[in-house]
């Protein structure tokens, strides 16, 4: 029989005195190589009345710096091979590629220019924010979307729920001043992080990595506080095929001890095909064809976020077999199913070395959450040593409740008593 | 390294692997020859309703079984049906090896109960739904049965709502019995893969597949009618759109057409969703949301995408700029660096996807199937190096200069609208 291990694990770990973290990973078993910049400058930094400003600023950015023009820039992503990607959460804009092991030192080079000496020009803001108008009348044709960020808003308040698409009032008002303001607040070292992962010598790159970024200069600025968001129903009226429905409630952040073993919880009601939701919504009933649960996490927050998609007539059913299951986590929890969920994420953890991309977003949400890395065999380890009482502990402490509901459809739907 | 490995059981079944003992996981697929180009009017559907029974029980496992082995099982599984093939497949460590042959390949002898089958219709029809909510689905199934007729390679995969609900078990155990003979499915596996002890366990649970009694051909469809459930116009009034969404098909190189990697980077040059020609024209200005090419290969066919997603006050002269710049790249040649520029985006891809087993289990098993060829990455990176800018030149000639179908998806009533809905006459597969 073939057998795998996790190989021995060295995260390089170099904090600049600029207040930029260097992590790097090498896994000299791939071809490829992976990196990911992360700035403070998510939407939280935007001022209320500039909704997309912190995504416009990602785009802008990437429209021509130090000596490259805009046309160059992309001519030299595509011939480095970068598969690459940019774009903005509530905290961080992030700035990423994978790429051929080779084209590492060229891409960090570029990246390099772009953060620290973007051209910004003014001549393109127009095409720009043309093109981040198009993202916001997107999200109007899907639903799921719709469901989604009306959700989030309505569970982190209105500053940490901002969609990060912006909104069209705000997209419509934001001037070159704006951007350059932005720019210079919030493209700051301080804070910053710079995850590398895959086949590379982690001498030589994080040696270029502190020439490319060690006189780099800047403070962190503080990021305006928000209200919390508050329980409540609304309903988005559509004349769709299906009534989408969204739920969420509080739970707590990845960086507190407990969040093990409350995801713990939320894997045996929605990971994989013989988890409760799938099975008692999908599976036994047949009311749906999508039904799912997550946890989702700020830095200081965390909250747990349902969705089903399904036609109106079989819509309150769904809501309501699902509420169901989720109250029902707490009565009891067979020792299967806790060890079908630890066979599952000793396998991710496996599988994560095959891929230097995924290894990267691990390293960047490690330390922004949690201020360390949490290495594969920790991870591992943590959650072999889950126990049923233990989750069954912490569900009968905190159970779902105060929930936030969205539905888009033809017709609301009836929700809790709690909720209205 | 990794080395290719292949053999025929006495059955007919063909298993085919590219094994690498470096590998940290293994990746195990079921490759049937079947999907929606094989189905008749009444069996609209028939394919993809099957791969969701599929995972409904066995002679010896329930339905709750295959879902808790699956997840027992740690890795990665799922289905997928397209308009030529049904895939069954799982990514798990090697350990695991044994137990997820067993279960995939049991799985493909289902029960198909009765009960089953009425619940599994819901969740189907739910599906459906969940589409019909999403505009630019409805624009590309539109396409693909204007261009290529709504039977064959344009019938939908998922099947009309009404098909679905007018399906009944009898007509998917007959087409089961037809298409899922071992002779017409590749066993597909790559990285850290015991290959001996695969063949081993494949030939011992496959034993018995050929003595299925085999049903009769269904009576060929009525052509000069439409199935139930279709429309062909080229318009599809979606009231609540907020974009509006047009899709063409031009035709393009077939899946065993040595011209296919050509025509790839041809549609990388005109219409890659960055650096391409279309992205300067129309997103890097804002124009559109997006507006990106690429090509389908079929086994006898290919299929040159344009999408475009923008406002719908913009759709004309966008269309219309999307007209003037194939028109241009047809008339100026392309150049040498812009040439090599989608060759290194192509070759890193390749070397980037090529690094999970998962994705080169896909590989391996729809190239065994569809085409019987292997190629090894080296191989595959050596066909995109040896394209010519002559090569791009001669493709686009034979291919750009045909005029493509299209199919729009728009909450406006506007004059393109009505001469697209002009343009009535079904255009026969190409």
């Amino acid at each position: 029989m073939n057998t795998v291990t996790v190989p021995e694990e060295v995260v390089r770990v170099a904090e600049l005195a600029n207040g930029l973290t260097i992590l790097a990973q090498p896994m000299p078993w791939l071809r490829t190589a992976a990196f990911a910049l992360a700035v403070r400058a998510g939407v939280e930094c935007e001022p209320d009345d500039r909704g997309g400003l912190a995504g416009l600023m990602c785009e802008m950015v990437q429209r021509g710096a130090g000596p490259y023009s805009s046309r160059d820039v992309v001519e030299l992503q595509d011939n480095l091979g970068l598969d690459h990607s940019a774009g903005v959460s509530a905290a961080l804009a992030s700035f990423g590629a994978a790429m051929p092991g080779p084209s590492l030192p060229a891409a960090l080079k570029l990246y390099a220019e772009i953060i620290r000496h973007p051209h910004l020009p003014g001549d393109q803001l127009d095409d720009a924010r043309m093109g981040a108008m198009h993202e916001v009348r997107a999200v109007r044709d899907e639903p799921t979307q719709q469901v989604i960020l009306r959700l989030k808003r309505m569970q982190y308040g209105p500053r940490d729920g901002r969609p990060t698409c912006g909104d069209e009032p705000g997209l419509e008002a934001i001037t070159m001043s704006d951007l350059h303001d932005f720019y210079a607040k919030r493209y700051r070292p301080a804070g910053a992080m710079l995850a590398i992962a895959g086949n590379f010598d982690p001498d030589e790159i994080i040696a270029l990595a502190e020439e490319l970024f060690g006189d780099w200069q800047g403070e962190l600025l503080e990021i305006p506080q928000d209200q919390a968001g508050q329980p409540g129903y609304e309903h988005i009226q559509q004349d769709s095929s299906q009534t989408h429905i969204g739920w969420s409630f509080d739970s707590i952040p990845l960086s507190d001890p407990n969040y093990y073993v409350m995801r713990a919880g939320v894997g045996i009601l929605s990971d994989g095909m013989s988890s409760r939701l799938f099975d008692r919504v999908r599976e036994q009933r047949g009311l749906c064809y999508s039904v799912s649960l997550s946890a989702h996490s700020l830095q200081n927050r965390g909250a747990i976020m349902g969705y089903a998609g399904t036609t109106p007539e079989r819509a309150q059913e769904t809501l309501d077999v699902a509420f169901r299951e989720i109250a029902a986590l707490k009565d009891g929890i067979e020792q299967a199913e806790l060890d079908r969920l630890k066979v599952r994420v000793q396998s991710s953890v496996i599988m994560e070395q095959e891929s230097s991309w995924s290894r990267v977003s691990s390293l960047i949400s490690d330390w922004y959450h949690r201020g360390r890395v949490v290495t594969m065999r920790e991870l591992e380890e943590r959650v072999e040593s889950l126990h049923v009482e233990d989750i069954l502990g912490y569900w009968k402490a905190h159970p779902p409740g105060s929930y936030r509901i969205v539905t888009l459809g033809q017709q609301p739907l009836n929700v809790p008593t709690s909720v209205t | 390294m990794s080395i290719f490995r292949e053999t025929t059981l006495p059955n007919g079944l063909r298993i085919a692997a590219e094994v690498d003992p470096r590998g940290y996981s293994a990746s195990f697929g079921y490759f049937v020859r079947t999907g929606s180009r094989d189905e008749v009017d009444h069996e609209s559907g028939v394919s993809h309703f099957l791969e969701h029974m599929m995972f409904k029980g066995t002679a010896r496992r329930s339905a709750a079984d295959v879902n808790r082995e699956l997840d027992e099982l740690g890795g990665n599984s799922n289905a997928f049906t397209s308009e030529e093939q049904t895939a069954y497949y799982a990514t798990v460590l090697p350990k695991y090896q044994d137990r997820i042959i067993d279960l995939l390949t049991d799985m493909l002898r289902p029960s198909l109960t009765q009960a089953d089958f009425d619940t599994e219709r819901k969740v189907v029809l739910e599906e459906i739904a969940k589409y019909e909510d999403q505009p630019p689905f409805g624009a590309f199934e539109r396409v693909m049965e204007r261009h290529f007729s709504p039977r064959g390679l344009g019938r939908r995969v998922l099947g009309t709502a009404e098909s679905i609900a007018a399906m009944d078990r009898q007509t998917m155990y007959d087409y089961f019995t037809r298409r899922y003979a071992p002779a017409n499915i590749v066993l597909a596996a790559a990285g850290n893969v015991d290959f001996d002890g695969l063949v081993e366990m494949a030939e011992r649970m496959t034993a018995d597949w050929s003595s299925l009694a085999i049903a009769a051909e269904p009576p060929a469809d009525d052509v000069t009618q439409l199935p139930v459930g279709i429309q062909t116009d080229a318009v599809i009034a979606s009231p609540d759109a907020a974009q509006a969404y047009l899709v063409r098909i031009s035709p393009a190189p077939r899946g065993n057409d040595p011209d296919r990697y050509a025509g790839r980077l041809l549609a990388s040059i005109l219409g890659d969703e960055s650096g391409s020609r279309l992205f300067w024209e129309l997103i890097d200005t804002g124009r559109a949301e997006s507006c990106a090419m690429w090509t389908q290969e079929f086994i006898d066919a290919g299929a040159l995408f344009t999408m475009l997603v923008c406002h719908p006050d913009d759709l004309v002269s966008n269309r219309r700029l999307v007209d003037d710049t194939v028109a241009r790249f047809l008339n100026d040649a392309v150049n040498a660096e812009e040439l090599a520029q989608a060759v290194n985006k192509a070759t890193a891809g390749c070397i980037m996807s090529n690094e999970r087993p998962s994705n080169r289990m896909f590989g391996v098993g729809s190239g065994w199937q569809l085409r019987g060829e292997y190629a090894d990455l080296d191989t595959v990176l050596q066909r995109y190096r040896s394209v010519s800018v002559e090569d791009i030149r001669r493709v686009a000639q034979s291919y750009l200069t045909i005029r493509p179908t299209e199919t729009l998806a728009t909450a406006e009533e506007t004059e393109l609208a009505e001469e697209l809905n002009q343009d009535v006459g079904l255009p026969t597969a190409g």
